[in-house]
């Protein structure tokens, strides 16, 4: 590369090109999309019932999406605030940790009947179930956000840190300057999987029905349920079709460039091999409607909008105030653990409502579900540990089977369940097969997709070295493919760990054409106290799921994972 | 020179991490005086606590005991007068060249139609003209440590600190840097008033400096200083400039202490633990054959070029060759003892003898091989020695438990089973025979 390449404003870098046709093009697009929608749409779209017709698709889509979008905002603020207070002051960093590594491994779905039935005893019902779907959406996206934003903050570089002191940068110059760009990596990324992640939920609180009440919302995943149940399976392939496009349009227009954005933000002084590029992302860049918007709206935004807070907060003079804010810490620290001891008291009241012979139930439904989620998690790590291997270590069949993977692998297996349930509930045990289906299909991907990381970590050095002592297949397995592996898959089973004690909520209670099946199981459980109303039962079925979870987590994934970032790796 | 002229006034600072008994102390009884019109140079070991003294005076770190006066007031915070040139260059990645040279006049509200001139004529005063756009990663070493110059110098500091900024450099942008920024600094070109840097580059600090501060490690503490009188622009291979360079070896290296003094006491015994070098004994090995091929005797500066060392990382070979008796040090020279020569020739095996004669006699690690000995299975596990080599050596203990735990490796007199976290003693475990086909 010369010189020259690089020399130049930006404004002779950005052209009249490809790029502003695309955009002018896109604009045109969406406001005409827009206006056809808002003025044509349906009058039965509105309505709780779901309308079959394939017209009727981009509209489900639109609210769907719009429901995930609601939620990743809620997400991404709480989680900048979440973490930036977790990083910069030591007594916060005490307690929001702690909580947030608790609530990270909560089963999310069990979140949703309480917050259903909570929500909707203050607001009219379909508010209510609206705003729950949002919450539940965010509790699946926020968590692994905040580790992110609250990771980044607090690894901010020291001379950074140093530099933005000696250039006395006021707080909110040193986020926007320094903090935030360091986390923006990070935070794209995980932005990206709390995305992918939000669709399993997204269908499931779509299609949330107990007992009497029909919780459903108007959506893709609704309308695949319906379609299903009526057997319409035209309607179930339209469905299927736009949550495909759907999820793989979102992912090119709008997280491949993002990813190709944040490649800016790395720190590493050197050009990336492996950076991330999108073909949108670099005809965007370039074009001069881009730059032109940059310079005279953003910018002179940004400018006036430093100044205004750089104004309102001016540098801290050095060693006053200290006292002020240690006392305020604690005046917090002391009201939310007098909260604590309130609600903690009130709640074992509300437990010792629940008679012996209830507790032996929940006991016996939890052990079911660890059962299924067991068999779910075993198939898994079977087929995925020989198929990812075969993926992850030969370059010419990966770059075929990746990408059609991850396709297939973004479809929410919440989706594709109400088919499975009309398939196989007629079937002895259909419900039990139906249930582990859906716990291995939400759950696989991450255990594929970390085996492939694995195996395509391993060095060909080692290989080689393992071909030349002439190692057989089985030893090549034990002493290099399998302690190698062990790591990744380690860290793919705990997620699908995760993922599938969730999925038992929706997976072990449904609801086919007025009918009610059901198996023993905590999630049973849980749907069947919502739908009785039997708050006390309802309440200690959660917590009991909880506590397992988080004791499993606990005491057998978090020692393993110790064990083997320890062991085997290479460095 | 009259007080009005006194910039900086470090009074007595001490530094101290961490509480008794694991108290480290960085810096103890620092005394220093920069004028306007200085150039001071801060020499010494790492582990001297040299860029401590330096965020000091800046303002970065408060001290532990005495004060900073400047311009004759006591400062706290940050001290808006002074910048940092650092090490690393601390350019933010995804800032362009003009924008990070901006970054302080940002901070400081200057309005974009003001700094952006006075941004653009630094730029072109530290010859970065044409890259105002690029961005950090685009640009060589020295193009970067040129924007941090140029950020440093565009808020427009009274003192500007220099910590170890050539060092990251390769060799010839580093010797063009230092002639551009001199040349900045002779001419009264930018409005600086002094300059302070840390450096541990003897050459370095004799080509820039007017004084040179010499420190050293354990406490970090100032043990000397040497003025530099010669006219700009200084020539190597100049007498003078050589005798110069070589006082400040002698300074810096010292000269061989008496053994008791320089093994110390069993972790537990009155008495200071002197901690083990971080060296690995390949390294000394390779150091002793190349001081025997030199005819025995070698300048330390000459022989750190030769292996394309930088001084620091050569110390603690050269400590570890010395409490090891292979070597001792003269004024800057390393001269081979007859041990040492003998090591340098011998076979694998003969060395490991020979070390482990020489090892068992270092406290830290014959205190470990008792405890072994002792020991009914003469097995104990890492936790134990670590626990009680911290109530001596603090922080640092781990880093001595395994370099001891390397040495004794090295030498097979003791053993570290990875599986279970215990070291034992070699002849306590029977040999397995190698099982083929397995």
């Amino acid at each position: 590369m010369t010189l020259k390449g690089y020399v130049g404003s930006s404004e002779q870098r950005a052209r009249w090109g490809l790029g502003d046709v695309l955009i002018l093009v896109a604009v045109g697009a969406l406001i005409y999309g827009a206006l056809r929608l808002a003025l044509g749409a349906p009058p039965e779209v509105r309505g709780p019932s779901i309308v079959l017709a394939p017209q009727a698709l981009p509209y489900y889509a639109v609210l769907s999406v719009g429901r995930m979008a609601a939620a990743y905002l809620l997400s991404l603020v709480f989680a900048l605030a979440y973490g930036y207070a977790a990083a910069r002051y030591r007594t916060a960093e005490r307690g929001l940790i702690p909580l947030l590594d608790v609530l990270q491994s909560v089963p999310i779905l069990s979140f949703l009947p309480v917050a259903l039935l909570s929500l909707s005893a203050i607001l009219p019902e379909g508010l209510a179930v609206e705003l729950s779907s949002i919450f539940l959406i965010f509790t699946s996206m926020a968590w692994n956000l905040a580790f992110s934003a609250y990771q980044s903050f607090s690894t901010v570089p020291g001379d950074f840190q140093e530099a933005s002191e000696v250039f006395r940068l006021h707080p909110w110059l040193r986020f926007r300057l320094v903090d935030l760009p360091f986390a923006m990596r990070a935070l794209v990324w995980n932005s990206m999987l709390s995305w992918a992640g939000g669709w399993f939920f997204l269908m499931a609180a779509e299609t949330f029905s107990v007992g009497q009440r029909d919780f459903r919302l108007p959506g893709l995943g609704s309308y695949l349920q319906a379609a299903a149940q009526a057997g319409d399976n035209r309607a179930v392939a339209w469905g299927l079709v736009a949550l495909i496009v759907t999820v793989v349009a979102l992912d090119q227009i709008l997280w491949r460039p993002a990813l190709a954005w944040a490649e800016r933000f790395r720190i590493e002084l050197v050009e990336s091999e492996d950076a991330m590029r999108s073909w949108l992302y670099e005809a965007i860049s370039r074009a001069w409607v881009v730059e032109w918007a940059l310079t005279h709206f953003w910018r002179p935004l940004g400018e006036a909008f430093d100044a205004a807070l750089g104004r309102l907060r001016p540098l801290p003079a050095a060693g006053r105030a200290h006292g002020a804010r240690r006392r305020l810490g604690w005046a917090i620290a002391v009201a939310l653990l007098a909260g604590l001891g309130v609600a903690a008291v009130s709640a074992a009241g509300f437990l010792a409502q629940v008679p012996l012979a209830e507790w032996q139930i929940i006991a016996l439904a939890a052990g079911a579900t660890a059962a299924r989620v067991a068999i779910a998690l075993a198939v898994a790590v079977l087929w995925t540990v020989p198929a990812g291997v075969a993926l992850g270590t030969n370059p010419r069949v990966s770059r075929i089977a990746q990408p059609a993977a991850q396709v297939v692998a973004s479809v929410p297996a919440t989706a594709l369940f109400p088919v499975f349930v009309v398939a196989l509930i007629t079937v002895a045990g259909g419900l039990n097969v139906a249930a582990v289906l859906l716990m291995l299909l939400g759950t696989q991907w991450y255990v594929l997709f970390n085996v492939m990381a694995g195996a395509s970590s391993i060095p060909r050095d080692l290989y080689y070295t393992s071909a030349t002592l002439g190692l057989g297949p089985r030893l090549q397995w034990s002493t290099l493919i399998l302690p190698a592996l062990y790591p990744y898959l380690i860290t793919g089973v705990i997620t699908a760990s995760g993922g599938a004690w969730n999925a038992s909520i929706v997976a072990e209670y449904v609801q086919v054409g007025g009918k009610t099946y059901r198996v023993l199981g905590i999630g049973a459980l849980i749907a069947d106290a919502t739908a009785r109303g039997d708050f006390a039962l309802l309440f200690a079925a959660t917590l009991v799921l909880i506590i397992v979870v988080v004791a499993i987590n606990r005491l057998l994934w978090r020692q393993l994972y110790v064990r083997a970032s320890e062991r085997f790796r290479f460095d | 020179m009259s007080s009005r002229d006194i910039l900086v006034e470090v009074r007595n600072v001490s530094k101290t991490y961490g509480r008794e008994p694991r108290r480290f102390i960085a810096l103890e009884g620092i005394n220093l005086i920069i004028r306007r019109g200085d150039f001071v140079g801060v020499l010494g070991p790492s582990g001297s606590g040299k860029s401590t003294l330096l965020r000091i005076i800046a303002g970065l770190t408060p001290p532990s005991s005495g004060e900073v006066l400047y311009r004759g007031e006591p400062l706290v915070g940050v001290n808006p007068h002074a910048t940092i040139v650092f090490q690393s260059f601390a350019l933010f990645p995804w800032l362009t060249v003009l924008q990070n040279v901006e970054v302080g006049l940002r901070a400081r509200g200057v309005p974009e139609a003001e700094r952006r001139p006075r941004a653009l004529e630094l730029i072109d005063l530290v010859g970065l003209d044409g890259f105002e756009s690029a961005y950090p990663r685009e640009l060589s070493g020295g193009m970067r440590q040129k924007v941090g110059f140029a950020r440093a110098m565009a808020v427009e500091p009274e003192l500007l600190c220099l910590d170890e900024p050539f060092s990251a450099l390769d060799v010839l942008s580093a010797e063009a840097l230092r002639g551009e920024l001199m040349e900045l600094w002779l001419s009264h070109r930018i409005p600086i008033q002094a300059i302070l840097m840390v450096t541990h580059n003897i050459e370095e600090a004799v080509q820039m400096a007017d004084r040179i501060v010499v420190m050293d490690a354990g406490p970090g503490r100032i043990i000397g200083e040497v003025p530099v009188r010669l006219t700009h622009p200084r020539h190597r291979k100049a007498p003078a400039f050589q005798a110069t360079v070589d006082r400040l070896y002698a300074l810096v290296t010292g000269e061989t202490p008496a053994p008791a003094l320089v093994l110390g006491t069993e972790p537990g015994q009155p008495g200071p633990t002197l901690p083990l070098p971080r060296a690995d004994l390949n390294a000394v090995a390779g150091l002793t054959e190349e001081v025997v091929e030199a005819g025995g005797r070698e300048d330390l500066y000459r022989l750190a070029d030769a292996l394309n060392y930088e001084l620091d990382d050569l110390l603690p070979v050269v400590d570890a060759a010395e409490i090891l008796s292979f070597v001792r040090t003269e004024r800057g020279d390393i001269v081979i003892t007859p041990l040492g020569e003998t090591f340098a020739e011998a076979s694998i095996l003969a060395r490991k003898e020979i070390v482990a004669a020489r090892a068992l006699r270092l406290p830290t690690i014959r205190w470990i091989y008792e405890r072994l000995q002792a020991d009914e299975d003469h097995r104990l596990p890492y936790a134990y020695f670590l626990e009680r080599l911290r109530a001596d050596l603090g922080e640092y203990a781990d880093e001595q438990l395994d370099t001891a735990i390397n040495w004794g490796r090295y030498a097979e007199i003791l053993a570290f089973d990875d599986a279970t976290d215990e070291l034992y003693l070699e002849e306590a475990v029977p040999v397995q025979p190698m099982a083929p086909g397995r």
